[in-house]
C-alpha cells in the first residue's frame, strides 16, 4: 500500500462575522494523499477547494483562522507549527503551483533569480550548479532557449511560459507534494492542453504527489487518479476518478457532469437550478437540499454523513444515492437549439480591417489610419437574421476586436459594416444615431465590471428604456419587471445591488439590460466564461429561449468550444484576425476542417478520463501576423512549402457549405492527422 | 528609453517658459510698476522718465520679456528695487539658507517615514500601528503655522531649549545656524512625514496582499528577506512620485515656517517681496520655485522609469 504523506484530520476552518458568530468555510474534512498519487479537488466557486489546499501547506489567509483539526505532513501539524518551521517545509517538501503565475511571480525579479531563491533555500548547491540546475529547470518544462528567459522579467513572458516558470520554480525544491490551484484555468485551451501535459509527465518522472485544484472537470479529468468533489465546506463525494466521473452517484456531481457541453454533443446542456449557500446560511440538513433533484424529507433537517462504498471504493455524502446507483449513466438529456435563422442578411461586414497601430501626426490630421499589416485583416462575413454565430480563436485572434468594431467601440481602418442590407452604420460611434446604437448591444464577459456596483437592478435596466423609448413612471416598471421575469429573476430583484447577487444573477441583470434595448443584434462576448459550469449551462439556456422569443441575432464570442458547439448555428474560426474558417457548426466541428480549427478541437478537455487531448502544433505565441502568405503558417504542421509562406490561402468550399481557407485541397483535409 | 527622457526635459522646460510668461504678464497687468512704486509720490514728469530710462521700462513689453528670460537663464534676474542691488545678490544666501531648511526636514523625513510606514503596514492592525497611525493621522492635520506655534511655546517659552525664532544675520556659516533650524526643521518635518509614512504604509500594505508575495511566503522564503527583496522594491515604486508631490508641496511649508520663525530664507524674502511690491523679486523668486518644482518631479519620473523594469523594457521594445 502507498504511503500517506499528507493527512488531513477534521479541519474546520472559519472566520467570525461582525455579529461575533463562527461561520465555517471548511466544515470537518478529513483526507489524505498518498505517495505518487495525483488528487483532484473540485468544486465550483466559494466550495472551499482553495483553501484546503492552502491549508495543506498550513497557510490559512489573513481574516481567517483554524478551527480545530489538524492537517498532517509525515505525522507533524503543519497548523501549529511556527514560521521558521513552516520555511524548511515550504517549498522543499511541499510546493504550491499558483493559479495566475502572471501575479505570483514577483515583477521586479528576474526569471533566473526567483528560481534561484527557491534553490539557495532548498539545496546545498553552490552558484555555478546552481546556474545549471536554474537551465535543467527551465528546459524540463520546455521553455526554449533557458538561459536567455533567466534573464527576462516576468512581464515579457506569455501566459503559458509564466505558467510554466512557476512550474518549474515550484520543482526546485524537488517537493514530495506539489499543490496546484487552479493552475490552467487562465489560459487558452491549446496551452491548457500542452501545460496538463507537462504536469502528467511531470507526475510520472519525478514520483511527485500533486493536489490538482480546479473547477473544471475537464481538466481533473486528465490529470487526477482520485477526486474528491467539495460543496459548500464540506466533501460530499470522494473516489477513483474514472469512477466518479463516468458513474456519478452524488446528486452533485450528476447535475455537474450534465450541465457541461460536449463536444461530440450538438445542443444545450441541462442546468442545474439554484447555487451553493452562502456560508453560514444552513443551519441544518443537507446542505444540497436546495437544488436537489433526488432529495427526500429526511435531508431537509438531517445532514448525511460520509459513507464508505467498499465496492465502489469511494465516499459519499448522501442518503439517496443507491437511486442514481441504478440509473447512473449520464445520459445527457440536451435540448436541440432550434434554429430560426432566415434568408435575410441583418448585418454584413466586408473586407473589415482593424488597426491597433497608433496614429502618425499626418494622418491624424487627415483622419485616417495607415498600417500595412493590421491586427484584424479582409473579414468578409454575412449574419442571417435570428442566427447565433460565433466567433473562435485563442486570445489575440481578434475575436473580440472585431465585436468592439460592430458595437463601434473601436474604428476600422478600412471595410464596411452593413446593417439590414442596406444602412451602413458608421465606424465612429459618435456618429451613429440613437436607433443605430439602439440595434446593436452588449454582454460583456465580466458582470462584476459591467454593472455599476452603486445602482440597483432597477436602475441599470431602466436605462436603456429611458433612453431608447423615453418611458416614465408606471409604464417603466412594468417594463422593467416584465423584463426581470424574462430572465427568470422576480419583482423583488428590482431594489438590490449587484454586490447583493450570484454570479449568475449578475449576468441574468445583464442579459436584461441588453434585451431592453429590444435590440436586432446581441453581441456576446465570452459571457459565460466568469461563471461556474452548473450556471453556465443556465445562461445558455436563457439566451436561446430569449432568441426564440424575440428573434435576436447573436454574435457569440468564446474559447470554449464545447459552448459554441452547444448554442451556435454557425461557427467562423479566427487566428491572428484573419478567417480560417467558416461554416455550420455541425459541419466546422468534422473534418475537413482547417488545420487551426483541427488544433483547437484537438485541445478541449471532455470531463471524461478516458478521452485524451489531442496535441497538433506547438503554443507558441506569435506577436503580430506574418506579413505575406497564410495567418497560420508559423504553427501549422501540415504547410506544404513556400505557397504557405507567400500567398493568401483560397477559400475552398465543401458539399455542406462550409469554407475553409488554406492551400491543402480538401481531400486531404478529410484525413485527421495522425500524430 | 533617452528619447523618453528627453521628452520629459522638453516638457519641463515648456513648463517652466509658460510659468515665466504668466508671471511676467501678471506683473505687466498690474497697476503701476517698479517705477511708480520706487519713486512713490515724486512718480511724475522727468523723474519717472529718468527712472523708467534707468531701468530700461520705456521699450515694448515683449523686448523687455525676451531680455529679461535671456538673463534670467543666466542666473542674472536684474536688480531689487528696494536694496537697489542685484537680485542673484539678494537671493544667493537666502536660498541656501532655505536649501539647508528643506534638506534636512527631507533627510530627515523621508527615511522616518519610510521607517514609520513600514511598520505601521507589517504589524497592520497591531500594536505598533494602532499607535502610530493615530499619531500621524493626527500631525497630518495640524497646519505648520500652528504646530510652529505650539513648538514654539512649549519648547522656547516654557521648557526655553531652543530660541524661538531665529535672529541671526543672513550670511551666517552652516555650524551657526544649526541650533536654530531644529525647531523649524521639526515643523516642517513632522506633517510632511506624517502623508508620507501613510503613503507608505498602504502601498506596503496592498503589495503584502499581492498573490506573489503570497507565493513568496509558500515558497518557503523567511520573512524579512521577503520583505526586502519582494515587497519593497515593488511598495516604494509607486511610493516615489508621491514623495516628490510631497517634497514640492513642502515648498509651501517653508514659506509659512520661515515667517513664523522670522528665518532668512527664501520663504520670508516671499513675503516680504511681495508687501513690498519688489516685482522684479517676485518674478525671479516664482521662477526659482517652479524650477524647484518642475526637476523635483522630473527627478521622480526618471527614477519611477529606471527601477521599473516593466517601463524600461516597454521603452526599450517600442
Amino acid at each position: 500500500m502507498f504511503e500517506i504523506i499528507q493527512n488531513v484530520k477534521n479541519l474546520s476552518i472559519g472566520f467570525r462575522s461582525k455579529k461575533g458568530e463562527e461561520i465555517l468555510i471548511l466544515k470537518n474534512i478529513s483526507t489524505n494523499i498518498k505517495k505518487g498519487e495525483t488528487v483532484g479537488i473540485v468544486g465550483e466557486s466559494g466550495s472551499g477547494k482553495s483553501t484546503l489546499a492552502l491549508a495543506m501547506m498550513g497557510y490559512v489567509k489573513h481574516g481567517l483562522y483554524t478551527i480545530g483539526g489538524k492537517c498532517e505532513f509525515n505525522s507533524s501539524n503543519l497548523l501549529t507549527m511556527n514560521s521558521r518551521e513552516l520555511e524548511k517545509i515550504r517549498g522543499r517538501k511541499i510546493a504550491m503551483i499558483p493559479q495566475n503565475a502572471g501575479q505570483a511571480l514577483t515583477p521586479n525579479l528576474k526569471i533566473g533569480y526567483q528560481i534561484d531563491e527557491a534553490l539557495q533555500l532548498h539545496s546545498n548547491l553552490n552558484k555555478q550548479q546552481r546556474d545549471e540546475k536554474i537551465s535543467e529547470l527551465l528546459n524540463k518544462v520546455r521553455l526554449p532557449s533557458p538561459d536567455t528567459i533567466a534573464l527576462r522579467y516576468p512581464h515579457e513572458l506569455s501566459g503559458g511560459q509564466q505558467q510554466r516558470v512557476a512550474v518549474a520554480m515550484a520543482l526546485a525544491g524537488k517537493p514530495d507534494l506539489l499543490l496546484l490551484d487552479e493552475p490552467t484555468t487562465g489560459l487558452d485551451v491549446t496551452t491548457q492542453a500542452h501545460v496538463l501535459e507537462l504536469l502528467k509527465f511531470i507526475a510520472k518522472d519525478t514520483g511527485t504527489s500533486m493536489v490538482y485544484v480546479s473547477h473544471d472537470l475537464g481538466a481533473i479529468a486528465q490529470v487526477s487518479d482520485r477526486i474528491i468533489v467539495m460543496y459548500s465546506g464540506e466533501i460530499v463525494l470522494e473516489g477513483p476518478s474514472r469512477s466518479i466521473l463516468k458513474k456519478p452517484i452524488h446528486p452533485y456531481t450528476f447535475g455537474l457532469l450534465k450541465s457541461i457541453p460536449k463536444l461530440s454533443l450538438a445542443g444545450l446542456p441541462e442546468s442545474m437550478p439554484g447555487s451553493q449557500p452562502q456560508p453560514g446560511s444552513i443551519s441544518r440538513g443537507c446542505s444540497f437540499y436546495d437544488r436537489c433533484n433526488f432529495s427526500s424529507d429526511k435531508c431537509k433537517n438531517n445532514s448525511p454523513d460520509l459513507e464508505y462504498l467498499e465496492d465502489l471504493k469511494t465516499s459519499i455524502k448522501c442518503f439517496n444515492y443507491k437511486n442514481l446507483m441504478n440509473d447512473n449513466e449520464v445520459n445527457q438529456n440536451v435540448k436541440k437549439i432550434n434554429t430560426n435563422s432566415q434568408d435575410k442578411e441583418i448585418l454584413t461586414l466586408s473586407e473589415v480591417s482593424i488597426s491597433y497601430a497608433k496614429q502618425k501626426l499626418l494622418d491624424q490630421v487627415f483622419n485616417k489610419i495607415t498600417d500595412d499589416n493590421p491586427t484584424v485583416k479582409d473579414i468578409n462575413i454575412n449574419i442571417k437574421k435570428g442566427e447565433t454565430i460565433a466567433l473562435v480563436g485563442e486570445s489575440g485572434s481578434g475575436k473580440s476586436t472585431i465585436l468592439k468594431s460592430i458595437a463601434g467601440l473601436l474604428r476600422t481602418k478600412d471595410g464596411i459594416i452593413t446593417f439590414d442590407q442596406n444602412r451602413q452604420l458608421p465606424s465612429d460611434l459618435k456618429l451613429r444615431n440613437p436607433n443605430e446604437l439602439r440595434i446593436i448591444q452588449l454582454i460583456f464577459q465580466n458582470p462584476d465590471e459591467s454593472l455599476n456596483p452603486n445602482h440597483t437592478v432597477e436602475e441599470i435596466i431602466s436605462q436603456p428604456l429611458k433612453l431608447y423609448f423615453g418611458l416614465k413612471g408606471e409604464e417603466l416598471k412594468k417594463n422593467i419587471i416584465e423584463l426581470l421575469e424574462k430572465v427568470r429573476l422576480g419583482e423583488f430583484y428590482m431594489s438590490r445591488y449587484p454586490r447583493q447577487l450570484s454570479g449568475g444573477e449578475k449576468q441574468r441583470v445583464a442579459v436584461a439590460r441588453a434585451f431592453a434595448a429590444k435590440p436586432d443584434i446581441i453581441l456576446c462576448d465570452e459571457v459565460t466564461s466568469a461563471l461556474d459550469v452548473s450556471v453556465q449551462a443556465a445562461v445558455l439556456n436563457l439566451l436561446q429561449q430569449l432568441k426564440e422569443d424575440f428573434g435576436t441575432t447573436y454574435i457569440f464570442v468564446s474559447h470554449d468550444l464545447a459552448v459554441v458547439r452547444a448554442i451556435s448555428d454557425r461557427v467562423a474560426v479566427l487566428y491572428q484576425g484573419r478567417l480560417c474558417e467558416v461554416g455550420p457548426s455541425k459541419d466546422v466541428y468534422q473534418f475537413p476542417s482547417h488545420p487551426y480549427t483541427e488544433v483547437l478541437l484537438g485541445a478541449v478537455l471532455e470531463p471524461d478520463p478516458d478521452i485524451k487531448p489531442k496535441l497538433v502544433a506547438e503554443d507558441i505565441v506569435e506577436e503580430k501576423p506574418p506579413k505575406k502568405g497564410c495567418s497560420f503558417q508559423g504553427r501549422c504542421s501540415r504547410i506544404v512549402g513556400d505557397i504557405c509562406k507567400n500567398e493568401i490561402p483560397p477559400w475552398q468550399l465543401t458539399t455542406s457549405g462550409n469554407s475553409i481557407r488554406c492551400h491543402i485541397p480538401l481531400k486531404e483535409l478529410q484525413k485527421a492527422q495522425i500524430i | 528609453m533617452l528619447f523618453l527622457i528627453i521628452k520629459r526635459i522638453l516638457l519641463g522646460l515648456i513648463t517652466l517658459f509658460i510659468v515665466s510668461l504668466i508671471t511676467f504678464v501678471g506683473t505687466e497687468i498690474l497697476p503701476g510698476d517698479a517705477c511708480t512704486t520706487y519713486l512713490e509720490r515724486q512718480a511724475f514728469g522727468e523723474q519717472l522718465e529718468a527712472c523708467y530710462n534707468r531701468l530700461g521700462l520705456n521699450v515694448p513689453a515683449y523686448e523687455r520679456y525676451v531680455s529679461w528670460a535671456l538673463n534670467a537663464i543666466q542666473g542674472d534676474f536684474g536688480y531689487s528695487l528696494s536694496g537697489e542691488m542685484p537680485i542673484k545678490d539678494v537671493l544667493g544666501p537666502k536660498i541656501k539658507n532655505s536649501l539647508v531648511l528643506a534638506s534636512a526636514a527631507i533627510l530627515i523625513g523621508i527615511p522616518i517615514a519610510l521607517i514609520l510606514g513600514i511598520v505601521t503596514a507589517l504589524w497592520r492592525d497591531r500594536l505598533p500601528d494602532v499607535a502610530i497611525s493615530t499619531v500621524t493621522i493626527f500631525a497630518m492635520t495640524i497646519p505648520e503655522f500652528i504646530s510652529a506655534t505650539l513648538l514654539i511655546l512649549i519648547v522656547a517659552i516654557w521648557l526655553e531649549w531652543l530660541p524661538g525664532i531665529v535672529i541671526v544675520p543672513t550670511d551666517v556659516t552652516f555650524f551657526e545656524l544649526l541650533p536654530n533650524i531644529i525647531l523649524p526643521v521639526i515643523a516642517i518635518a513632522m506633517i510632511m512625514t506624517a502623508h508620507m509614512a501613510r503613503m507608505v504604509r498602504s502601498s506596503v500594505i496592498q503589495v503584502m496582499a499581492s498573490d506573489y508575495v503570497q507565493m513568496a511566503i509558500l515558497k518557503g522564503v523567511p520573512y524579512w528577506k521577503m520583505v526586502f527583496k519582494h515587497v519593497l522594491p515593488n511598495a516604494l515604486l509607486p511610493a516615489i512620485n508621491v514623495v516628490a508631490l510631497t517634497i514640492a508641496w513642502l515648498l509651501g511649508g517653508v514659506v509659512v515656517t520661515e515667517v513664523v520663525f522670522n528665518y532668512p530664507g527664501l520663504g520670508r524674502l516671499v513675503i516680504e517681496s511681495i508687501s513690498n511690491r519688489d516685482l522684479p523679486v517676485v518674478q525671479a523668486l516664482a521662477l526659482i520655485l517652479a524650477s524647484i518644482y518642475v526637476s523635483i518631479n522630473l527627478l521622480a519620473d526618471l527614477m519611477t522609469l529606471m527601477l521599473n523594469p516593466r517601463l524600461k523594457t516597454l521603452q526599450i521594445r517600442k
